[in-house]
């Protein structure tokens, strides 16, 4: 058996393939010599083209280029939000946030939570995924001036489900309380208009450039021009003395290239994804009648966006998703079963968790994401190989499972 | 692949051997310790991350499988509980027998795979009626067969181990770093994995709860007071605490901790002396001798690391007992007779059978009989001479 390169991929919410106009304008940008920070000419050449870049990726998501903070990832991006918040609005202690976060988000605030005394507040959600918002309602009217900041995802990352961002900002708001909005998983799959979320009372809101195509190693806050966070990174004082450091103007123009692509035709390819991704969900169901279909049920045919249009979230009951992650994996197709951590063991989804799901359902999942790059092709393989895969996953059943016999 | 240099090598051997090979390293804990120092032989993410490294150099896929539910009920809860039975436990065997050989392999043939290969020390032989044996590895030194004696013909079935005709480790160590392993240095693993300070009592003592109980002699007498039964183990001398000595002034021993009275039984070295060995649960490594119930010649290895010793065993079958305490249903059980008494024999442990190198197979042992009688001129307590030490 050899890794295979001509894979169907199928994670594009884990990392979306480079455009290849990215990678061109990565590798000439980093022969260009110049610290953007130098006042000779070559200095403010560089600053010149990380200008423009901030100010292409300012574009993608209709903020005013100073309020775009470049970061090394968009963990840092979500870091310098909920931290940088969390100390500028000291003496408050409460943070309020949905259940079901990424890890960047769930770690920083239990890591607030445990050595800076805040605490944290989990708003429920619905078997769908959306945030309960008469829960929030009530958590922010228990004692709204202790509430430092509210954060939640713009989609969830593992199950697609789109958040009603400008209802949550709308009741925090009220209270003069900073929303922060991890855009990461939303950020080229659904519009973002920083302008108009800011009216409604956003604050910040995190990106990253690899979900669209662009490089890893850099992310951005959405940072309003009104609001104040406390630093992580302190020095030179470059962005706004919020982020300092020397810019990456190679990373930023690459980041730039696969903004501006991404926003020429987001419409349009939304459209394409949910028709394939609808094929997936078809396929999939007629497949494996018991394969549950988590998340909002939102279709092509539907009107109505509820969720990430490449994102397509499944259980298997009776098999262990990383089963079928290894199973699909050997006859080339890659997906995901959500989240892994860092010795790379797949955890049960901490995301069907709190919709309310089991522990079991919870190791069953499988997430299949689209993207730009993908072709009917790729769900095809992915149907293919299914069938096969899912009847011995099954056979291989739950690790947690009584043994059986092996003959 | 643990992450160490032996199933990293063993790998590469089975690829080149023509077989497909995929990487599998065992995640056995949800909160794995990160970056502890040294090789503790699983459950680190530097573990992990070598015997990635190690599949990426060899060319094979590698994944992370799951099995912490498992492992805690299986081996860690097993582990707590034999102690706590006072019984001595060898979790490196229970995790051969349910996790590596049972879980693992289960899964795998589910999805596709014939075979587990891991880096141990040992061969597998098969008859010329292709029934396949295990046998010791050829490097005496090294060899692993003693932890793989769970191992039934199924197991073996499924079961591949390349190392087996290694004369040395140093050549395993030095064919790693032929290979470029990372790992062809680091160092072996010795201590029980899910203990990574190697602080087995402190660990226990912070799972189960001691509680005050009597130290007795032979005979039933007390001579002191201990703060918990599981801090002890059959064969310790240290850390008894008795304040009155022998009266023949030599030092004493644990003989037998009992759990279900809390007691420690302490007595003269000799009298760890052991000359009967048995255990009702036990399986064969291939295929059973043609009649268990007769006695046959045999060698008997109670510790992985101790020498074989000539013995002989047989399958005896013991009658239902109803008026015992707990009543007794009809069983058999493994019985074995060491030419010279052993020592250092412990309820828990496992005793491997062999014939030559050959693994026959194994129980793990449930009752002993001490080679020494008690003086029976002051029987005050509830041993009875020459009694057999049931632990239950």
């Amino acid at each position: 058996m050899s890794v295979h390169f001509d894979h169907a991929y199928l994670d594009h919410a884990a990392t979306a393939p480079m455009l290849p106009a990215a990678i061109t304008a990565y590798a000439e940008a980093m022969a260009v010599v110049g610290n953007p920070a130098s006042i000779h000419s070559q200095g403010q050449n560089a600053k010149r083209m990380l200008e423009e870049a901030r100010e292409r990726v300012a574009a993608s998501v209709h903020s005013d280029p100073i309020e775009i903070v470049f970061t090394g990832s968009g963990t840092e991006s979500v870091n310098l939000a909920i931290k940088g918040l969390y100390w500028a609005r000291a003496p408050r202690t409460r943070i309020l946030v949905p259940g079901g976060e990424h890890h960047a988000t769930v770690d920083t605030v239990e890591w607030l939570a445990q050595q800076e005394g805040a605490t944290v507040q989990w708003i429920p959600l619905d078997t769908l995924g959306r945030i309960d918002l008469a829960a929030l309602a009530a958590a922010i009217a228990e004692d709204p001036e202790d509430v430092a900041l509210v954060t939640l995802l713009a989609a969830n990352n593992e199950v697609g489900t789109l958040q009603p961002v400008e209802d949550v900002a709308a009741l925090a708001a009220a209270h003069g309380i900073p929303v922060h909005v991890d855009a990461i998983s939303a950020y080229g799959h659904v519009p973002i208009d920083f302008a108009a979320l800011h009216a409604t009372g956003v604050s910040a809101l995190s990106v990253s450039a690899h979900k669209i195509g662009g490089p890893v190693g850099i992310g951005a806050l959405v940072l309003s021009r009104t609001i104040t966070v406390v630093p992580l990174i302190h020095g030179g004082g470059q962005q706004r003395q919020v982020r300092s450091g020397t810019q990456d103007v190679a990373a930023a123009v690459s980041f730039a290239v696969a903004a501006t692509a991404m926003t020429a035709d987001l419409d349009a390819e939304n459209r394409r994804l949910r028709v394939l991704r609808d094929s997936v969900i078809a396929g999939v169901r007629a497949a494996v009648p018991s394969a549950v279909y988590n998340g909002d049920p939102d279709s092509a045919d539907s009107g109505t966006a509820g969720r990430l249009p490449g994102n397509a979230h499944f259980t298997f009951p009776g098999c262990e998703g990383d089963s079928l992650l290894f199973l699909l994996d050997v006859a080339g197709v890659s997906v995901s079963t959500g989240s892994a951590c860092q010795a790379g063991i797949p955890e049960p989804s901490h995301v069907l968790r709190a919709m309310g799901r089991s522990e079991a359902e919870a190791r069953s999942a499988l997430r299949i994401t689209l993207g730009r790059t993908s072709t009917q092709a790729d769900v095809d393989a992915l149907l293919a190989a299914l069938p096969v895969a899912w009847a011995q996953a099954i056979g291989a059943g739950m690790a947690d499972s009584a043994p059986r016999a092996y003959t | 692949m643990s992450g160490g240099v032996d199933s990293a090598v063993a790998a590469a051997r089975a690829v080149e051997a023509g077989h497909e090979v995929v990487g599998v390293h065992l995640a056995l804990s949800r909160m794995p310790g990160t970056l502890r120092t040294g090789s503790r032989g699983c459950c680190t993410v530097e573990d992990s991350m070598d015997a990635q490294r190690a599949a990426n150099i060899i060319g094979i896929p590698y994944y992370v499988w799951d099995f912490s539910e498992r492992f805690k009920l299986d081996v860690v809860d097993d582990f707590i509980a034999e102690y706590a039975a006072g019984r001595t436990p060898n979790p490196c065997m229970r995790c051969n027998e349910k996790i590596k050989f049972a879980a693992l392999l289960e899964k795998a043939l589910a999805l596709g795979f014939d075979a587990v290969c891991t880096g141990h020390y040992a061969s597998i032989v098969t008859d010329a009626d292709g029934n396949r044996e295990l046998h010791r590895a050829s490097a005496w030194a090294k060899d692993q067969s003693y932890v793989l004696g769970v191992l039934t013909k199924e197991q073996l079935a499924h079961s591949m181990f390349p190392l087996g005709d290694t004369p040395s480790k140093a050549e395993v160590r030095a064919e790693a770093a032929e290979r470029g392993f990372s790992v062809a240095n680091k160092p072996d693993s010795y201590d029980i994995c899910f203990i990574p300070d190697g602080d087995t009592r402190g660990w226990l003592g912070e799972r189960v709860a001691p509680e005050t109980g009597d130290i007795l002699d032979r005979e039933g007498n007390k001579l002191g007071q201990h703060e918990g039964a599981v801090a002890f183990t059959v064969g310790q001398r240290k850390g008894l605490s008795i304040g009155t000595p022998a009266a023949d002034g030599k030092p004493r021993f644990v003989l037998e901790v009992r759990p279900v009275s809390n007691t420690v039984v302490v007595g003269p070295k000799e009298a760890l002396a052991i000359k009967e060995i048995a255990g009702t649960k036990y399986t064969w490594a291939g295929l059973p001798p043609e009649h268990p119930e007769i006695e046959f010649a045999c060698d008997v290895q109670i510790r992985a690391h101790a020498d074989p010793e000539p013995a002989v065993a047989q399958v005896i079958s013991v009658p239902a007992d109803p008026s015992a305490t707990p009543p007794v249903e009809a069983h058999t059980e493994l019985r074995i007779l060491p030419t010279e008494p052993l020592t250092g024999v412990a309820p828990g442990q496992t005793a491997v059978v062999y014939v030559g190198t050959r693994v026959l197979g194994q129980c793990t042992i449930d009752r002993t009989v001490s080679a020494v009688p008690v003086k029976s001129d002051n029987v005050a307590g509830p041993v009875p001479a020459d009694s057999a030490t049931i632990n239950a």
